[in-house]
Formats: structure tokens, sequence, C-alpha cells
């Protein structure tokens, strides 16, 4: 259901640094709206956004009621070694969604 | 005094009858919304790859391959219906109904695939859509408007010249006459169709051009129609219409 977006590349040089990109689909519904009733809207949002690479976690965020559908991430990390990116999201409740890529890294 | 009456009455009708027969905007003069937003939602919709509405391309495109009920589309459909979306709403031979391409796909999963029809509103749907829209991304829309499609063409134009709603104004009034001012922060579009399917922020997701045109007969306080009703698929057709040489631009982001 809930579609990622994942923009990785698939070689890099040893030490260059890279561009990640992450963006998954959400409601983030904040919890402070009201249905057409007037029914409060129960919060379901995103908690945590983390990536690894290989062993290491290069990129933690925290996310709040105020983020909007869909976040969407851009960092950058240094190429070291050849190793899975993994991408991992996690809700209030704890569930969680995962995604990965192979990094290739050469001396080039 | 009795010709002078007359005068006026002739005046009078004569206004009326002016009234009565508003111009089109000239499709030569045809602005895309695009033109009225930021910098930086031209560029969120511009980039390949952090444009929101694009998950939902994605997810077209995997219903797309996939096989449901019978087959899947792709086992008809390999070449991906490039330039197909730009020819709807059009009528349908067999029945003479105006169809538009939620319609066309609902009719394959219902005769090729033998499963039931989606909701107008369902995500799957907008979702297949979304992902037939992004095929012709760049084409302007190529609809016919004679034959059998005239007459809906014409529903579909009586429609957008209609007051409606508390505040009584039809979408000609903000759309054609007034389109370039103010209306609280916002600057008014020309109602150009072809973000559509497409991401709106005031959404905070995807929908479709029937969901955008809800929200404006909401706007001037009417009650809205359902998606897939009649009038809104002529409506569909006479903006279609209207839009020019404009290109489609689903998925499009709008505020």
């Amino acid at each position: 259901m809930n579609g990622i977006r994942l923009s990785v590349p698939a070689s890099a040089t040893r030490d260059e640094v890279i561009q990640v990109k992450a963006m998954i689909q959400h409601d983030m519904e904040s919890g402070y709206r009201r249905d057409q009733v007037g029914q409060r809207i129960p919060r379901n949002i995103l908690k945590h956004f983390e990536c690894f690479y290989g062993d290491q976690r290069v990129f933690h965020a925290e996310l709040n009621p105020g983020v909007a559908a869909n976040p969407f991430f851009s960092f950058f990390t240094r190429a070291t070694d050849s190793a899975e990116l993994l991408f991992r999201w996690t809700d209030q409740h704890g569930q969680t969604w995962t995604a990965s890529r192979f990094l290739e890294v050469t001396d080039g | 005094m009795r010709l002078i009456t007359a005068l006026l009455a002739t005046m009078a009708m004569q206004l009326a009858l002016a009234g009565d027969a508003p111009a089109d905007l000239p499709r030569d003069a045809a602005i895309s919304g695009l033109a009225f937003l930021t910098e930086e939602t031209k560029a969120l919709q511009h980039d390949d790859f952090a444009n929101p509405g694009l998950l939902w391309v994605d997810r077209g495109r995997a219903l797309f391959n996939q096989k449901a009920g019978k087959a899947s589309c792709r086992s008809c459909h390999a070449d991906e219906l490039a330039g197909v979306f730009v020819r709807y709403p059009a009528v349908e031979a067999s029945s003479g109904q105006l169809i538009t391409v939620n319609d066309r796909i609902n009719r394959c999963r219902s005769r090729q695939q033998g499963l039931p029809p989606l909701a107008p509103a369902a995500d799957e749907l907008l979702a297949l859509s979304m992902f037939v829209a992004a095929q012709s991304r760049g084409e302007p829309y190529a609809v016919s408007i004679d034959g059998n499609a005239r007459l809906h063409f014409e529903r579909g134009r009586a429609y957008f010249f209609t007051r409606r709603g508390q505040l009584n104004l039809a979408c000609h009034q903000c759309h054609d006459q007034n389109w370039g001012k103010k209306l609280r922060g916002d600057t008014i579009s020309q109602g150009q169709p072809t973000a559509f399917p497409g991401y709106r922020m005031e959404w905070q997701s995807a929908g479709s051009l029937h969901r955008r045109i809800q929200d404006c007969d909401a706007g001037v306080r009417a009650q809205p129609l359902q998606q897939g009703a009649d009038e809104y698929k002529a409506l569909e057709l006479y903006l279609a219409w209207r839009a020019g040489s404009l290109p489609v631009e689903s998925p499009g982001v709008r505020r």
C-alpha cells in the first residue's frame, strides 16, 4: 500500500559524497483535524526515518505531527565500502516499512 | 414616450441576449495553471523524483503489470497506452455514452478481467488513471467534439456557464472573466485541467479532475456532484477542448 521511492546511485568511487533521496506515501494525519461531523481524526504519523549503510546508521530523523504527507528526505553520505543502504520508516504504533539499494563502491 | 420605452426595451433585450451567449475563452490564449505557481512548486512538478504524484504513477504501473482476475492490463496493452489519455473523454461507439479514462479502465476490468468496477474515487482507479495519463505527458489534448460528442460538449459548456451555489457564480465568471486577479491569497487561474489527475497540496494527496471540480463547486457553496457524474464528464470534455494546445502535465502539482 505505502509506495516508496528511492534514489541511490548504483555505483560510486571510494570517498565520493553521494546524494540519497527517499520518499514514502503516508497520510501523516496530524490528529488535530476534524472530519465533516466534527469528530477528531485520530493521529496517524510516522515517527522515525532511518538509513543504514552497511552496519552504520548514517541518517536519522524524528517526525512530528507538523510534517506534511508523503515525507521526502534528501541527504548526503560518503561512499566508503560496497554495501547495502537500508531505509526504514517506523510509525507511531511501531509498524515498519523498509526498502534497500545496493551501492557498489569502486577504487576509481 | 412610447418610442423611448420601445427603444429601452429593445436595448434591454439586446443586453440580455448578449448576456445569454458569452464567449469561450480563446483557445489560443490558454495559460496553464502552472504559470500561477511559485517557483518551488513548479520545480516540484518538474522533478522526476520528488513529484509526489509519482507515488501514484508507480502504484498504477505496478497494478498495470499485475495479473488481476483473468489478465493483467499489460497482457493486452504492451505499449502502455502512450498518447491515449489525450483522446478522452470520448463517445463510446457501442453505447453512445461519453466515457472518461476511468470508465474505460472499468470497462476493461469487467470485460477482460472479469472483475467488478472500481468506485469512481477509489485510490486504485486514481493510480491506474495517473499511470495512463503520465504516458501522455507533454502532449496536447485531442478530444473530438463533433458528431455524437457535440451534445455532451454543449452540456459541459452549459455547466461551465451556469451560475450555481449560494454565491451564484458560474465557472465562467472566475476562470474566463477574472483570471489573473486575486481571490484571497491566490491568483485565479483559467481553470485549465492540465495538471489532473495530479497532486494537490491542499489535499495532501493526489486526486482526479472531478475531485478538483467538486472543490470549486463547494467553493461557491453549491452541492458538489459525485465524481464520475455525467455533468462532470461533459465538463471534462469541454475543459479538454478549451485547453487548446496546452500539454498534459499529469502528474501535475498544484496548491
